[in-house]
């Protein structure tokens, strides 16, 4: 009896802990949600104050003024066309090479492997100079010619997560459908895909986490004319002098908003495929 | 099948090869190269010998950055692991709503690095304000400041991976372990911890990783100031490219040292603890 009830009790206390670490945790949400309607001088002199019904409050001024200074509708469509592109891209040329990379053993495709996996290591500033003029060079420096650079630099880890699920799968199906007339592609596209799906889910999620989020590669490479979200946000910084605190914080809901959205339709396959992905990482 | 599918090598590997040459392979030999190089653009390179990793020591802005850093991932790769690993031993256990809790708490991971950093830059100036300062006043609060977004943004990612090792431990080890009449403090250090040790490794590696290449939040929390005593090496070398005409081959440079310094460390890090997990 006592036992029962001293479990009830911890139980209790977990709890109320967890609840205020998970409060803890939206806070900071909440109050860049809070300063979105403030004026700008009451974000720096309080900026803990709730500005509903008070004479901070700025209404929507915040969000026309952002809005209008970065062009965010234009920069959240070219965030959306490059992330989709890029994503869909790079699960399907990537499930390829590795599939061919796997199956085809030869000294070639174990050196281009090694250096599949070093490239995951390797930091962004190792290249980034040198890539952003080759793009320039070979005009890759739009919203289409990007997509090849995210291929490029996203193959690695694709490669790796994709070749680990491949060595599990017995090679004996496909040699069947081999033996039995079908082509690499029918064999491909109706036999090793659709096992691959779970890959492809988790393959596809850390991408798009990783490319809608991106900075510095659309900087270097379209920055000037083509603004992604984050861009834009850093660019309200501007060259010199103060910033804009409550278009930042308005454009700074509104680059959250999509984000928190995608998170609650696809949340399950979102936490199952970092789990995925990291077990093998 | 082996010999029927090389014949599709172009179009199987190709693609993907072609990418992979243009966004990372070219540029990283021409990196290499132009490190030995004085150079404005990839155009107009001439022979420098070891100029630009001589002058890359002259001042110490370099060395304070990579101090900096390495300051900067020893704080948050602790912080982070365990403050992680006791929220996935919280809601590991029975209490209803577990799954809310680790669905709020992995948010952040979600949320953009430029984002992350600004959210981050209000909050702290905020709170700073009663003492009168900003974030850039003193390197400390800079530094204090990277390690807190850091935690929030990597706790919640890092649990989940603890949760996937805490929930694979067998149930008989568990149940032999309490018939054996352990108490929590063993289970803990003979039960837990060397059962999850492919996860230590994972979230150790991921964390070291990210915080040696950390750029977006550094760059919009405190853009490395006051001065550049926040700066971190990513950002340095960023800076060295783009901030000062002349100086793109130290950028280079240093370029392919941090390159050699990121891949020792991971390398050796995954050796290590994967020689702990074959003798655990």
């Amino acid at each position: 009896m006592s036992k029962i009830r001293r479990k009830k009790s911890s139980t209790i206390i977990l709890s109320i802990v967890l609840i205020l670490i998970t409060i803890a945790f939206i806070i900071p949400i909440v109050i860049v949600f809070f300063n979105s309607f403030k004026m700008k001088f009451s974000i720096s002199q309080k900026p803990f104050a709730i500005p509903f019904y008070t004479d901070m409050y700025a209404g929507f001024s915040n969000y026309e003024t952002g809005i209008d200074k970065i062009h965010f509708f234009k920069a959240f469509g070219y965030s959306l066309f490059i992330t989709v592109a890029s994503v869909i891209a790079i699960s399907l040329v990537t499930s390829m090479l590795a599939w061919y990379l796997t199956r085809v053993k030869t000294k070639f495709t174990s050196i281009v492997f090694s250096l599949l996996m070093f490239s995951m290591i390797v930091p962004f500033q190792m290249v980034m100079f040198t890539m952003s003029k080759t793009a320039n060079i070979l005009h890759l420096d739009n919203p289409f010619g990007i997509i090849i650079l995210y291929v490029g630099f996203g193959c690695g880890l694709a490669t790796f997560l994709y070749s680990g699920f491949i060595k599990s799968v017995p090679i004996a199906l496909e040699e069947a459908a081999m033996i039995d007339g079908a082509t690499p592609i029918v064999t491909f596209f109706y036999i090793v895909l659709p096992i691959l799906k779970p890959t492809v889910i988790t393959v596809a999620i850390l991408n798009t986490m990783w490319v809608w989020n991106d900075y510095l590669l659309p900087y270097l490479t379209i920055g000037n004319d083509y603004k992604t979200i984050p861009v834009a946000i850093q660019y309200l910084r501007g060259g010199y002098g103060s910033v804009d605190m409550g278009a930042m914080m308005a454009m700074l809901v509104l680059a959250m908003i999509p984000v928190i959205i995608f998170y609650l339709f696809c949340q399950r396959f979102i936490i199952s495929g970092v789990a995925a992905g990291a077990v093998k990482g | 099948m082996q010999k029927a599918l090389k014949k599709y090598f172009a179009l199987f590997a190709l693609p993907g090869l072609i990418c992979f040459a243009i966004a990372f392979f070219i540029p990283m030999i021409m990196g290499i190269v132009l490190s030995f190089c004085k150079f404005t653009d990839v155009t107009n390179a001439t022979w420098a010998g070891l100029n630009n990793y001589k002058l890359m020591f002259m001042n110490a802005e370099f060395i304070n950055a990579l101090w900096f850093t390495v300051k900067f991932t020893i704080m948050s790769v602790i912080t982070i692991n365990i403050i992680s690993f006791i929220l996935a031993l919280l809601l590991t256990q029975d209490i209803p709503g577990t799954n809310t809790y680790r669905t709020i708490l992995f948010m952040p991971n979600l949320i953009g690095g430029i984002v992350l950093g600004w959210i981050w830059q209000v909050i702290l100036n905020g709170y700073l304000l009663k003492y009168q300062v900003t974030l850039v006043t003193d390197p400390r609060y800079g530094f204090w400041g990277l390690v807190v977004l850091m935690n929030w943004q990597n706790v919640g990612y890092m649990m989940i991976i603890y949760i996937a090792g805490i929930i694979n431990i067998p149930k008989e080890l568990i149940e032999a372990s309490q018939i054996d009449g352990a108490n929590r403090r063993t289970m803990l250090f003979h039960v837990t911890l060397p059962s999850i040790m492919p996860s230590i490794t994972i979230c150790s590696f991921l964390t070291l990783t990210n915080g040696f290449k950390l750029f977006d939040q550094n760059l919009a929390l405190t853009n490395g100031g006051p001065g550049k005593s926040t700066e971190m090496v990513a950002l340095n070398i960023f800076n060295t490219f783009y901030g000062r005409v002349g100086f793109e081959g130290v950028g280079q440079a240093k370029a392919v040292i941090f390159t050699i310094i990121v891949a020792t460390l991971a390398l050796t890090q995954l050796h290590l603890t994967r020689r702990k997990e074959v003798e655990a």
